[in-house]
């Protein structure tokens, strides 16, 4: 299918993810940012900063004293009817926690770019997902992008999603601390008529009915129609009020596939079905999940070792927040053995989205046998012949029929 | 249907299209008939608690479309228990430590709207309301962070002296030997050991525009600094004193004199700073400057609050002396800094 702005008609551009970022949010006519300078997100506010300074957007930029103010003035700005922004990582993401709640419970559109970094002590500025797995019972959809030009795109429809009136959640865009963050990449930019069409413009506010005005009105911070926002609420109706946060959850992955197809047919680019993107997988007696850059190197070494006549194969977990229980089931269920990369760990249990798939097949009669590898913790680098290795002992423990060694980890010493 | 809805409830709706400037009244009984409060009937405050109105007073000087943004604290929790609210106008409640930082967003979001031709208004006001540890403590960050970006907005401290919310725990708003429940007047300890953060004097060396002190009893008086506070273009703090007859131990109809007590003993001096003109003296507080023969002993502030009666024990009288000495100096102070004192 021929997509409506051909590849001709989009604007090639050299820029690292974090700068695909920035250019995404130019683009999205964004009424407030409110962010907080820490490496490896800096280049986005740097770059916004720009904008700002050249008078290239119309946004009020707000360089606050921490990420926590950075969030709350996100969650005054969304109340107020605006469309909002931050970015962050690591320490930061950490430090808005509490407002990260906020700011869902409210269901509030907000857009967050997370530039996935570890979390200290010891400081490190390095890549890995354990700053993103501490917000994963927020309440916030949660989208791992593998390249940037996909973090482009995602940063677009991640607004489109938001404001989506079934679903009314904030959602956080992830992209990998300086293997994206930092790497120069060509990429492809739709004209800024096309993304504000996308996008339907300006933010529109969802309305709702209110008992006391008697009508529809928006539910915004509006002179017009007074609302209270954020009212104290307890065990006679808070419990509701969270069964509507359950329900929103589960009508994003429609909308997020729906999404994925119109941006496809805009740009003739599009990430799976929006939720997971597989490789390899129809025939495969090995499958490796995964989450972020890190699925690149994974996807050439199964191709390799594929036309080495290995049945291996890939899932590229893009949706993590609501988590895709039902689509990985199906696509899981006929390997003999699954490997699931995380890069972040739950200390004293297992890597964050092993124990989601494994909830995910406990419903199978027969099940694959699943490896957790713990991966890159700090950006350690995982080279192709390190996953290359991975494939092959899972490629044993598929001959084997099972191993009691459930919990490895790839690249580090005294272990590799 | 919905007139006769908003007349039961008494909102104030502002339509969009049409501009407001709604005057400067000091007649309280015109202001009674004329003005709605932004606070309604029926919220959960005790009795006898100058919360709700500082509140209403502050709110009979807004000049038009106002938004009112409430850390979380007494204020907050009792207007609004679900499904109900007490707020006239629109106001959100977002968390603890981030008023300042939730009213910059909105502030930053009315500009760009209006930028962009989408806010209806000429002039949208936005008001904090946070207790004294939303301010002096857990909220100073994010105050200090709005202060210093020149967001315009107007903070209101309402300051009752302690955690009162979670049950009167000291806070760095708390006076020298006050008895809370986490500074109790022990056998070894006699209450708070530390002294006030001079919290208005800390907004007055971020240098914005408007910085006063007001308090409900000097009504005319806290209505004019709310109303210049909105005024001044950029940011305002206006620290209210908000006497808490739960945590102060005080009978409810006293509220009003423990207000006049603490003026008149030099306790909570009424002044404004403005950018420009430095430290005025107002209200009651310029009458004592002028006459400080009309100046109380701190004793007349003390003896009607039971958070301080272990100071009235003959073995505490240097304490109360020392109470005495941490005010006078206080007020010196005040006095050498303010333009209109007399010298």
């Amino acid at each position: 299918m021929a997509s409506k702005y051909p590849v001709s008609k989009q604007i090639l551009m050299a820029v690292n993810g974090d700068e695909a970022v920035a250019y995404a949010v130019k683009q999205s006519l964004v009424d407030v940012v409110a962010a907080y300078p820490i490496t490896p997100q800096t280049i986005i506010v740097e770059k916004f900063s720009e904008f700002v300074a050249n008078g290239e957007v119309y946004t009020e930029f707000i360089p606050v004293e921490s990420e926590h103010s950075a969030m709350s003035a996100c969650v005054g700005a969304a109340a107020t009817g605006a469309r909002a922004f931050t970015a962050t990582a690591a320490n930061g993401l950490a430090l808005m926690w509490e407002i990260l709640y906020i700011a869902a419970s409210l269901r509030l559109p907000i857009v967050l770019a997370v530039v996935n970094r570890a979390l200290s002590a010891p400081i490190n500025i390095h890549c890995d997902h354990s700053d993103a797995m501490g917000m994963r019972d927020a309440g916030w959809i949660q989208l791992f992008v593998e390249n940037s030009q996909e973090a482009y795109d995602t940063t677009i429809q991640a607004f489109r999603i938001a404001e989506d009136p079934e679903v009314l959640l904030p959602v956080a865009v992830n992209l990998d601390g300086f293997f994206l963050s930092h790497t120069l990449e060509n990429i492809r930019m739709l004209p800024d008529e096309a993304v504000r069409a996308f996008l339907g413009g300006h933010r529109k506010v969802h309305k709702t009915y209110v008992d006391y005005l008697g009508k529809e009105v928006e539910v915004k911070l509006d002179p017009a129609n007074p609302l209270s926002f954020g009212p104290l609420d307890l065990y006679d109706y808070y419990f509701e009020h969270k069964m509507q946060q359950i329900e929103a959850m589960k009508r994003v992955p429609e909308v997020i596939r729906r999404v994925n197809e119109e941006w496809y047919e805009l740009s003739g680019r599009r990430y799976g079905d929006g939720i997971i993107a597989t490789y390899g997988v129809e025939d495969a007696e090995v499958i490796v999940t995964v989450l972020g850059s890190t699925a690149g190197t994974v996807r050439s070494v199964a191709k390799k070792m594929r036309k080495a006549g290995r049945k291996v194969g890939i899932v590229r977990i893009r949706m993590f927040r609501p988590f895709p229980f039902d689509e990985l089931r199906e696509v899981l269920k006929d390997a003999r053995v699954v490997g699931v990369m995380d890069r972040a760990i739950s200390f004293g249990s297992y890597g964050p989205s092993y124990l989601e798939i494994n909830a995910a097949l406990s419903e199978l009669k027969s099940r694959p046998v699943l490896v957790n590898y713990i991966y890159g913790l700090g950006g350690r680098d995982v080279p192709p012949n390190l996953v290359e290795r991975m494939f092959e002992e899972l490629l044993d423990v598929a001959k084997a029929g099972g191993t009691a060694e459930r919990l490895r980890f790839l690249g580090v010493r005294g272990n590799v | 249907m919905s007139e006769r809805r908003e007349e039961h409830y008494g909102l104030l709706r502002f339509e969009r299209g049409r501009h407001y400037e709604m005057p400067l009244d000091l007649n309280l009984r015109r202001l009674a008939e004329s003005r709605r409060p932004a606070i309604l009937p029926g919220h959960r405050l005790c009795a006898g608690c100058a919360a709700p109105i500082i509140v209403k007073l502050a709110s009979l000087a807004f000049r038009g479309p106002t938004i009112l943004v409430n850390a979380t604290g007494c204020l907050e929790v009792a207007t609004t228990i679900f499904p109900y609210t007490s707020w006239g106008v629109p106001w959100i409640h977002n968390a603890f430590e981030n008023a300042a930082a939730t009213a910059s967003g909105i502030e930053a979001a009315l500009k760009a709207m209006k930028r962009t031709g989408r806010l209806g208004y000429e002039r949208v006001d936005v008001v904090v309301f946070a207790g004294d540890g939303g301010t002096f403590d857990i909220g100073l960050q994010a105050l200090s962070g709005m202060a210093e970006r020149g967001h315009d907005v107007l903070y209101i401290l309402y300051d009752n002296e302690a955690y009162m919310n979670t049950g009167i725990q000291r806070s760095g708003g708390t006076p020298p030997f006050a008895w809370t429940t986490t500074s109790p007047a022990g056998r070894v300890l006699p209450g708070k050991m530390q002294e006030k953060k001079p919290i208005a004097d800390i907004m007055v060396a971020h240098r914005i525009p408007y910085v006063a002190t007001a308090t409900p009893a000097h009504w005319a008086d806290l209505i004019r600094k709310v109303r210049k506070g909105l005024e001044a273009e950029g940011p305002a703090f206006l620290h209210t004193f908000s006497p808490c007859d739960r945590g102060w131990r005080f009978d409810t109809n006293i509220t009003i004199e423990i207000c006049r007590r603490a003026v008149d003993t030099c306790y909570f001096p009424l002044w404004e700073w403005v950018r420009g003109k430095g430290y005025l003296l107002t209200d009651r507080s310029l009458t004592i400057a002028r006459n400080p023969r009309l100046k109380k002993p701190i004793k007349k502030f003390v003896e009607v609050q039971g958070r301080f009666k272990h100071l009235l024990k003959p073995e505490n009288k240097h304490l109360l002396k020392q109470l005495q000495e941490y005010v006078d100096a206080v007020w010196e102070d005040l006095l050498e800094r303010a333009v209109n004192a007399p010298r």
